[in-house]
């Protein structure tokens, strides 16, 4: 993998390196951006902010309050007890366990969501530099096209404070 | 007050998991003794049978239900109190979170233990788990132990991963830090986490989602725990106040544990920077509410009884006013009411040591609370012949002492394989939002607005 990418130590000189590359005509996607923190209050901290995660969440929400409800009621009518005159199928203790289904289905949703939109595609992508966890900003470009690498080091060595890798 | 730069926050709190001294074997040494004693204990419990333990008609639940009760109570300090602080966006929480929430699984796991060592043949509990059987056990969803199994379960999973999804990132952190085999290790656990927008966007959405999803679930947990008691006819149980009372009782007692574990790490980890006494007034705060709110709650428990002057209910009333168990009781009322409301009341207490006293009143206070509730209603039923005395043996006692030591061995354990305290969240602390900033007034001047 090649890359061309700058180190910042804060986040208005790495907005500045965000705003150069697509001045420079680098399209937003292409450009990789790296913090220690998440960064909200800068344009570039807010990129692929899009998601269908609260969605997915409601929809395991559904799916564990139907399973619970399915094993609530498909089991006591298939083993009938009497439990102090209960009805056989009883809602008032049958919601505690479709209520708990529904909580372990939005929580497993959830994460299920995280791990498959923001971890497992990340293993494929390789540009990183551990100076990151130090609370340098990382802002650069993986693969850039033959011939670029200059015009991206002098574009991203310009904020104060920069210092620019190729590797 | 100093504010940490951030490879000084790295290295203040990654000292713990790269650097091993001798006081870290000696109190692995000295909890595992605890815990190997415990395990002695249960298994010759096991192997002599229930016979060794004062479990006799008519009390059939003792220390291992009181146990059970406060651990699961224990365990509400952090899922809640961080989910609570998370969703207000609190900003004094950063360096809470994680302590609590340790707390919430190794409580909630030792509390899930004691069902099966009441149990007496442990390899018997797949009975509680739903499966078809001809002894039809298991379809029984109208048992308060079947939601039991439920709740814990649901709380358990999910207190586990609102642990584990804001220590990715911290993963990550050890992984640069290290070398060698460690890194390895830490690099797998960081599941390829580097830090971009999309990762972190997603994070603090699962966590939002996650902090709503949990409260609920807390809530229920305790109140499911308070129907294993007020369900049955037994005198003082049956009642619909249990719920929230237990509920209440719960995150007293868990914030008191999150005082005392905090302190300790404070002192020992050396985490002056991080720890300031704020957090513990903060704390020391929240605990005076849930110390008035539970006094509240006895009051009306007790009042309601001695109003309603049922023979069977008034005996177990007076067995713990002024008869055999009225030496805990008051204690409890001491521990639980007059310690917090005198410690933390008067601001002048309100210090580092007076929030650790009054914590270890409270964790008492609450053991003892769980205890009353459990076996003197047991040992007076509703008919005299099913009167009856319990009398706690050494295998109970020290079962019971073993899994405090267990709870401190597996937080020992965990802080050294995981920074106990939140560093990218403590980071991001570092740098708010401009639109968070208040004006300055002289009361609030900007430096403390990151706490």
């Amino acid at each position: 993998m090649k890359a061309v990418y700058g180190l910042y130590p804060d986040g208005q000189s790495a907005q500045q390196a965000f705003n150069r590359l697509r001045a420079a005509g680098v399209a937003t996607r292409d450009i990789t951006v790296l913090s220690a923190q998440p960064m909200e209050d800068f344009e570039f901290g807010n990129l692929d902010k899009a998601t269908w995660m609260w969605w997915f969440a409601c929809l395991g929400g559904l799916l564990g309050m139907s399973a619970g409800f399915g094993l609530a009621s498909l089991t006591e009518t298939s083993w009938p007890m009497n439990v102090g005159g209960m009805p056989v199928f009883a809602w008032w203790p049958n919601l505690i366990i479709m209520f708990e289904m529904t909580m372990f289905g939005a929580i497993t949703a959830t994460v299920a969501t995280l791990v498959v939109s923001a971890l497992l595609p990340n293993r494929s992508r390789t540009l990183y530099d551990p100076e990151v966890t130090e609370g340098k900003i990382l802002i650069g470009v993986e693969n850039p096209p033959d011939g670029s690498i200059p015009d991206l080091e002098r574009t991203l060595g310009s904020p104060l404070g920069a210092r620019v890798k190729t590797v | 007050m100093t504010h940490p730069s951030e490879p000084r926050i790295n290295n203040d709190l990654l000292r713990p998991l790269l650097l091993t001294s001798w006081r870290f074997y000696l109190l692995i040494a000295l909890f595992g003794a605890f815990v190997l004693a415990g395990l002695v204990a249960w298994f010759s419990q096991m192997y002599f049978g229930f016979g060794i333990s004062g479990l006799r008609w008519p009390v059939y639940w003792g220390f291992y239900i009181t146990n059970f009760v406060f651990w699961i109570g224990i365990s509400h300090a952090g899922t809640l109190i961080s989910a609570i602080l998370r969703l207000v966006n609190a900003g004094w929480r950063r360096p809470v979170t994680r302590c609590a929430e340790v707390i919430t699984v190794f409580a909630l796991m030792i509390g899930a233990l004691f069902p099966l060592i009441h149990l007496g043949r442990p390899w018997l509990a797949f009975w509680l788990f739903p499966y078809p059987s001809e002894r039809l056990i298991w379809p029984n969803f109208r048992s308060p132990l079947v939601w039991d199994f439920f709740a814990i379960n649901t709380y358990l999973t999910g207190s586990v991963l609102f642990l584990l999804l804001p220590i990715i990132p911290d993963f990550a952190v050890v992984r640069d830090k290290s070398t060698g085999l460690r890194r390895k290790i830490y690099g797998a656990l960081a599941l390829g986490w580097r830090g971009t927008p999309k990762q972190w966007h997603r994070l603090e959405t699962a966590m939002q989602i996650m902090a709503i999803a949990i409260i609920p679930v807390a809530v229920s947990v305790h109140t499911i725990v308070s129907f294993d008691f007020s369900m049955a006819p037994v005198p003082m149980w049956n009642t619909a106040i249990f719920g929230p009372y237990f509920v209440a009782g719960a995150i007293f007692s868990g914030i008191a544990g999150l005082i005392i574990a905090m302190a300790v790490l404070r002192k020992f980890l050396h985490l002056e920077d991080y720890l300031h006494p704020v957090h513990f007034e903060n704390l020391g705060k929240l605990m005076l509410v849930m110390g008035l709110l539970w006094g509240y709650f006895v009051f009306n428990e007790r009042l309601v009884t001695y109003y309603g002057n049922e023979p069977a209910e008034m005996a177990v009333f007076w067995r713990t006013q002024r008869e055999s168990f009225a030496p805990l009781y008051w204690t409890m009322v001491i521990c639980n009411f007059v310690l917090p409301l005198v410690l933390m009341g008067i601001r002048r207490f309100r210090t580092i040591t007076g929030c650790v006293i009054a914590s270890f009143g409270v964790i008492i206070g609450m053991w003892l609370e769980r205890f009353l509730i459990v076996v003197p209603p047991l040992g007076a039923k509703y008919l005299p012949y099913s009167f009856g005395i319990y009398r706690p043996q050494p295998a109970e006692i020290a079962i019971t002492a073993a899994t405090f030591a267990a709870m401190c061995l597996l937080y020992v354990l965990f802080a050294k394989v995981v920074p106990i305290i939140s560093i990218w969240e403590l980071k991001a602390g570092e740098h708010p939002s401009p639109s968070l900033i208040p004006p300055a007034t002289e009361e609030h001047p900007l430096g403390e607005l990151h706490l």
